[in-house]
């Protein structure tokens, strides 16, 4: 069965953001959006979570933070960055402190536009990073069978030899 | 339900621990299934599929699980021999005091697990816990004491068959009982070291460095260990069966309100207050029985 489908725990960070789609990031929590329907949770903890949302422009000290927060969660894990300003840097892009995008960080999965981007496309891009997520697993179990199948292999050419 | 009765009661010792370690995680994550539910219409909201803590915990076991320490991971694994054999204690019938201490050893595990860690989060979430253990730990000791003196034995399988509503005796007792429960349940505004919720202030407090596996083992503990606690309210009410299991189900009810209505409690005023109804309500239920037999 797809459990990360059904329980996408999510990481929010405002790398640089105006605030404006922090805001809207947890008006999709509220009673009028309710993304728990979905058993999606705001964990506000990197080792609990699946989906950090990242928002605003990365600049040259929320860089590092954002670094440690992706290579704080465990795998499977799903970029996700909200707002235009997280996708190509908006306006900001050619300050001299901007990165211009989460892209310039880390591998980013999901791309969702706006300023400020709108709840009801917040939810369809965690929806369509379920999906992600969910490849991402697959991919990594086949990974994972092949490399025991490797080291097995090697392992009786080694004893043989 | 009588009928249901009489098959528990004619299982062997180990049947019934059996029964209850295959039960109670259904039972206890239906339960955190439905507390989410009642609270996302108590918010207004339409809320997660009942079977959303089921998701939860098949989802942690497919995830990569990070150690820190690797004792962490041991102790955890401990919190739930101990807390597992502590429910089947209780519901193969036998001695409350073992049970309760046994119950007191799991949760020492929980917390050298949280300390552990290198994590500051998760240290301030151990101490919390030390301090939620040393408000919880007088009342639950008193309760066995009290259904010892109504009942004149510490065994479960003997309290229950006490003829005589236990409830009539131990007014006191049950209500500090339902005090601490709510500490024990991890429910606002007692939910210090760690909560279920998006509100905390200490990332994730005790559990903050428990990844994957261990998290999903941590959250079965926590099922474990709230279908024990109802156990205990089922105590109060074992003359009359249907209605035991109604004030348990009510109790938990009751518990999720109480976990919506208020905000979190200081450490002192939880450890002051705890220890105040334990001495007000729980000792004084105690000397009144003393001095009537």
């Amino acid at each position: 069965m797809e459990w990360f489908k059904r329980s996408p725990w999510v990481i929010h960070y405002n790398a640089t953001s105006c605030n404006g789609c922090d805001i809207e990031v947890f008006a999709s929590l509220t009673p009028l959006y309710d993304l728990e329907r979905f058993g999606i949770i705001n964990t506000g903890n990197p080792k609990h979570a699946d989906i950090l949302l990242a928002t605003g422009s990365v600049n040259e000290k929320s860089r590092q933070v954002l670094k440690n927060i992706y290579d704080q969660m465990p795998n499977p894990k799903v970029v996700v960055a909200v707002g235009i300003c997280a996708t190509v840097g908006c306006v900001f892009q050619d300050c001299y402190n901007v990165q211009g995008g989460v892209d310039k960080v880390l591998p980013v999965d999901v791309y969702i536009p706006g300023c400020a981007a709108r709840p009801e496309l917040i939810i369809d891009g965690v929806l369509k990073a379920c999906e992600i997520l969910e490849q991402k697993y697959r991919q990594e179990k086949r990974d994972r069978k092949k490399k025991n199948k490797e080291r097995k292999s090697s392992h009786t050419v080694q004893n043989a030899g | 339900m009588n009928g249901f009765c009489m098959v528990y009661q004619s299982f062997e010792l180990l049947q019934k621990m059996l029964a209850f370690i295959l039960l109670a995680p259904l039972i206890g994550g239906l339960l955190a299934g439905v507390d989410r539910k009642v609270t996302a219409r108590l918010q207004g909201r339409y809320g997660p599929p009942v079977l959303q803590p089921f998701y939860d915990v098949l989802k942690l076991f497919q995830k990569e699980t990070i150690v820190v320490n690797k004792l962490q991971n041991f102790a955890v694994l401990l919190f739930l021999i101990f807390t597992v054999f502590s429910g089947a204690l209780f519901f193969a019938g036998a001695d409350l005091l073992l049970m309760v201490f046994t119950l007191a050893l799991a949760s020492t595990f929980f917390v050298l697990g949280g300390y552990s860690v290198g994590s500051p989060f998760s240290h301030i979430g151990a101490e919390r816990e030390i301090i939620q253990m040393v408000s919880y730990e007088p009342m639950i000791i008193l309760t066995a004491v009290g259904m010892y003196q109504v009942t004149g034995s510490f065994r479960v399988g003997d309290i229950v068959r006490f003829p005589g509503p236990l409830i009539f005796y131990l007014p006191g007792i049950f209500a500090g009982f339902l005090y601490i429960l709510t500490i024990k349940l991890r429910k606002s505004p007692f939910d210090l070291s760690m909560s279920h919720h998006a509100h905390q202030e200490l990332v994730r407090g005790i559990t903050t460095e428990f990844s994957g596996s261990a998290l999903a083992l941590i959250e079965i503990t926590h099922w474990y260990e709230n279908v024990l606690l109802l156990g205990i309210v089922y105590l109060f009410f074992a003359f009359n069966p249907w209605l035991a299991i109604i004030v348990a189900l009510s109790t938990y009810l009751f518990e999720i309100f109480i976990d919506n209505n208020y905000a979190r409690f200081k450490w002192q005023l939880t450890f002051v207050s705890s220890w105040l109804v334990t001495a007000v309500v729980g000792v004084s239920n105690i000397v009144v029985l003393a001095a009537i037999h």
